[in-house]
């Protein structure tokens, strides 16, 4: 038989605001354990939330971006379990009135364009951080995090394959990190992500019994989990037996995924609204306010990208991957007005030094301003495009605009006939055996006087010219 | 007298014009405490050297004609409040031992108005009872009679005004534990309208329904105390940014033409006779001062102690889970795993009526229980909201006895909790509608226990109360005595 899988995603995003949901203690990363707390985060008796604004505003952007309708009222629950990271025993999240519902996202795959669907986006706080000691039988408990906003964004069961649901999460992550409000870092957990799974024989519409994916923590892993939880799942169901309805954790060292303890699962939350909070509420005014400030999207982006520019629909892919990507290369373009020759070298020279030194676009010693006028140079003929990768490469290292370099180096594009002319006929004069057996048929030996010759110029020579001027000697009998 | 047994305005007029020093009312006190504490137990823990200090500092400010509206004066706090640097613990062995490095929003502004702090209230624990004999610390007792309690859970913040061990003092009011101790100690009590004065601070008991108010020796020591704590503080979410009226405003006016409800619910046979009669003359006072009092009907007022026992103990079952043994308090000894360092240190740091209810609190939340207890309950609480709302469309004030009986005695009901739960039957809707209420004392019983009368008014209404409330007071020539100790 065949079998179609079924995966809803639930995605924890952090948001990158600079203080924790509510209190005042900031929110950075990698800090002294328990150095970032207070009363309040720390669950003294006594102590009282007060929501930070912030963090809602964040919330809506995602909302609004994922086209996600925002509730005019909505409330703040109580998840109650023990764990000693969990300092009052319960986390505040909501629950029964989340912020935001009824979205959705459009991600691209092979297969084409789809439509994934959003269930609701909500706000709620993180937990802390247990520390083992391997030596002894304690551990540590570090509340740094505990606060830290989080929104919770749970997708629909629309997707049916592991690769939807990475492009899926790469499509929810493009847009967080767009948006400024999320680093995305998945390894140190800003962008967390669970996966319900299941399978049911193609055409029906029932769903079958589902199991939870837990600990995924990069895109790759999402994938690999995903496929290997269906085949599981597959086999199990070929071979007769019945999926148990269980939450597995993603074992990335042996690669399979493993039932977590039943103990730790068995949880009943007992949700009920938070008393020590008031409820949400979000009117018109603050909507068009939040609304002013999201930006351009990157599928918004791509589709102007094409149309505007006139580059290719991979160009414009890789162009907008980042918000930061994007803005550098329309500078360049700015500057130069070549779209598809701003696209090659950005993509191709820059890229390629950013990538190698694990760099930052925003960052980089190249400015967009330099690269635009470097492909001016070009354009302008001063240098060649050979001279030019040469150019970049120095650009890069010292962080020169390329005229200062030019001059410092004279790296003048020769265009004057004459001058070339003599250098051709010294070429020429110097390779008798070649233009001899040049002159008897063996036309390839013409790229061989274009290499000698732009040796002799130091590459200096307008490609062009050479060709011209190379020709017309060879050719004279 | 002594100055022990003065009021708070009787102490401003001598302070201000120099006859006493604050310094004297401290030690007037403190001696008190010496010769009844040991008979009374109002405290769990006594801050004698800094009261005299605080008394010294507030001589001089006044001195240089400086200092708030509490300037000097001696004031004792339930130990559910927190107190920067002394041990508050909520009267349970959890915690015994803690210290919180923050003052409660109310503590600040009591000490921004310059009051000293003679010490920490005893109370049932966790504010879990009605009669204070659920403390860890053990019982306060009724200072109008040894053997019986001083009502719960301020148990100790009413004796200690009742017994001149301080001259105001502060509780917290779920489902009555001011109003009712109050009444049973012969003092004045308020319930302020929930989002009046400041939680921050306050150990939770039940979130939605806990409010702070004063103890007093009389309604206008009542309206001083309220002008010092009430008031919108951004680090509660749920205080109201309202405006606070000047509550001594409030004082030595008429109330002719006022109408008056009297529930007909909350008269009802059963009721201890000599209650029912004082509360009964009571009404005919506000009716010689020209108040109209008519028959009124809080048709929802039968569920209120089972919506209360659903309420406060689902909210009591979150707020305690923080009490764990991981970061402060109490930690059980010789544990083998995290399970069982839990279950051990909560076993042994929670008493029995506290343990009851986070399980009773624990159920009610339960999946699959839930619709039928939490979330009935909130309906039926919405339901007795509206009830007063209605009533309130036809009556400035409501008036009704505080507790259904004056105190009992010691042991009396501590067997049996539904008889207990039943003590808090006047008080509890308040709590559960977010009104005020004030405990005004109307008479004694025939064994010369006190008993009170209680007034509730709408939503920010404090000041009608303490308007009739004084109103009553001189007018009701009840006999004023003073316990024996
Ligand atoms: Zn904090």
């Amino acid at each position: 038989m065949e079998y179609e899988p079924v995966i809803g995603l639930e995605v924890h995003a952090q948001l990158l605001t600079k203080s924790k949901i509510f209190c005042g203690c900031s929110t950075e990363f990698g800090a002294m354990p328990n150095s970032h707390t207070c009363p309040v985060c720390l669950g003294l008796p006594g102590v009282l939330p007060v929501l930070n604004k912030k963090v809602v505003e964040y919330a809506m952007k995602m909302a609004m971006a994922t086209h996600c309708r925002i509730n005019e009222m909505s409330s703040f629950a109580r998840k109650n379990y023990f764990y000693p990271d969990l300092p009052k025993g319960y986390q505040i999240t909501q629950y029964a009135l989340p912020l935001a519902e009824g979205g959705y996202v459009d991600v691209e795959t092979e297969a084409g364009r789809k439509r994934i669907g959003l269930t609701r986006i909500h706000m709620e706080e993180d937990a802390g951080k247990l520390v083992h000691d391997e030596h002894l039988p304690s551990s540590y408990v570090d509340l740094n995090r505990t606060g830290v906003p989080l929104i919770e964004i749970v997708g629909e069961p629309d997707i049916r394959s592991a690769e939807e649901a990475a492009a899926y999460l790469r499509r929810l992550h493009e847009i967080l990190v767009y948006l400024e409000i999320c680093d995305g870092n998945m390894e140190e957990g800003s962008f967390r992500c669970d996966a319900n799974v299941s399978l049911r024989p193609k055409g029906q519409e029932i769903f079958g019994i589902r199991t939870e994916l837990k600990n995924m923590n990069s895109f790759r892993n999402v994938q690999r989990a995903l496929d290997y939880e269906i085949k599981r799942q597959e086999y199990i169901l070929e071979s007769g037996g019945e999926v148990v309805q269980e939450t597995r954790l993603w074992d990335d060292t042996q690669g399979v995924t493993l039932p977590m303890r039943s103990k730790e699962e068995a949880h009943d939350y007992r949700y009920f609204p938070d008393p020590d909070l008031v409820s949400i509420r979000v009117d018109e005014t603050w909507i068009r306010e939040v609304e002013g400030t999201i930006p351009e999207l990157p599928l918004e982006k791509r589709e102007r990208f094409i149309r505007e520019y006139e580059i290719p629909p991979y160009d414009a892919g890789i162009l907008t991957t980042s918000k930061a990507l994007a803005e550098y290369y329309e500078d360049v373009v700015k500057v130069c007005g070549k779209p598809k020759i701003a696209a090659n070298w950005v993509m191709g020279d820059l890229l390629r030094f950013v990538n190698e030194d694990r760099g930052d676009i925003r960052t980089c010693s190249i400015s967009a301003v330099s690269l635009g006028d470097m492909i001016n140079l070009i354009e302008e003929g001063t240098i060649s495009g050979k001279m030019a990768k040469d150019l970049i490469q120095d650009m890069y290292e010292t962080g020169k605009p390329p005229r200062a370099i030019i001059e410092e180096k004279g790296l003048v594009q020769i265009t004057d006939e004459d001058a070339l002319t003599g250098i051709i006929v010294d070429v020429i004069r110097a390779n008798p055996t070649q233009l001899a057996q040049y002159r008897s048929g063996k036309d390839k030996l013409f790229g061989y006087f274009v290499g000698q010759v732009m040796k002799a110029t130091q590459g200096k020579a307008n490609p062009q010219l050479i060709n011209e001027l190379l020709k017309k000697k060879l050719d004279q009998a | 007298m002594e100055l022990n047994q003065l009021t708070i305005h009787e102490l401003k007029e001598k302070l201000l014009s120099r006859e006493i020093t604050s310094v004297d009312i401290v030690e007037s006190v403190f001696n008190r405490i010496d010769q009844v504490e040991g008979k009374v137990h109002a405290y769990i823990s006594l801050l004698r050297e800094d009261a005299l200090r605080g008394a010294a500092g507030a001589d001089q400010k006044i001195q240089e004609g400086a200092g708030g509206e509490l300037c000097g004066i001696p004031v004792a706090l339930k130990d559910i409040l927190c107190t920067k640097g002394v041990k508050t613990t909520c009267g349970s062995r959890i915690l015994q031992n803690f210290i919180p490095p923050y003052d409660a929003t109310v503590v600040e502004a009591l000490r921004r108005a310059g009051a000293v702090f003679v010490g920490k209230a005893n109370m049932d624990e966790f504010a879990m009872g009605s009669s204070t004999e659920t403390s860890y610390f053990g019982v306060t007792r009724n200072p109008w009679a040894l053997d019986r309690i001083p009502g719960g859970s301020s148990g100790g913040s009413a004796a200690a005004v009742a017994a001149d061990e301080c001259i105001a003092s502060l509780g917290s009011d779920t489902g009555g534990s001011i109003r009712q101790p109050a009444a049973l100690c012969g003092v004045v009590g308020m319930k302020p309208t929930y989002g009046r004065v400041s939680r921050f601070g306050l150990i939770a008991f039940a979130s939605s329904l806990d409010q702070i108010g004063p103890f007093t020796k009389d309604v206008e020591d009542c309206a001083i105390m309220m002008n010092v704590i009430a008031g919108y503080d951004p680090k509660d979410s749920t205080s109201v940014p309202q405006d606070v009226p000047d509550y001594r405003a409030f004082l030595n006016r008429d109330i002719a033409g006022w109408t008056v409800g009297i529930p007909r619910e909350y008269f009802r046979d059963g009721m201890d006779p000599e209650v029912s009669a004082a509360v009964k003359k009571a009404i005919a006072v506000v009716e010689d001062q020209g108040a109209r009092c008519i028959d009124i009907s809080l048709p929802h007022t039968d569920y209120c102690v089972a919506v209360y026992y659903i309420v406060a103990p689902a909210e009591a079952s979150s707020n305690l889970a923080r009490y764990d043994g991981v970061k402060y308090g109490y930690r059980a000894e010789n544990c083998r795993d995290l399970l069982d360092m839990y279950k051990k240190t909560r076993s042994e740091g929670f008493g029995a009526e506290v343990k009851r209810r986070i399980m009773l609190g624990t159920y009610a939340l339960s999946s699959g229980y839930y619709d039928a207890y939490y979330k009935k309950a909130s309906q039926v609480r919405a339901r007795i909201k509206e009830d007063f709302a209605e009533a309130f469309k036809r009556c400035d004030v409501i008036l009704t006895p505080t507790s259904p009986t004056p105190a009992f005695k010691i042991g009396e009901k501590t067997e049996d909790p539904l008889q207990m739960y039943l003590s808090d039957i006047f008080t509890i809707s308040a709590n559960l509608a977010g009104i005020p209420g004030i405990s005004v004392p109307c008479g004694y019983s025939g064994r010369g226990l006190p008993v009170g009368v209680q007034f509730l008014a709408g939503h920010f209404e404090e000041g009608k109360l303490l308007q009739i409330a004084h109103n009553y007071e001189r007018h009701a020539h009840i006999e004023r005595r003073r316990p024996e100790l």
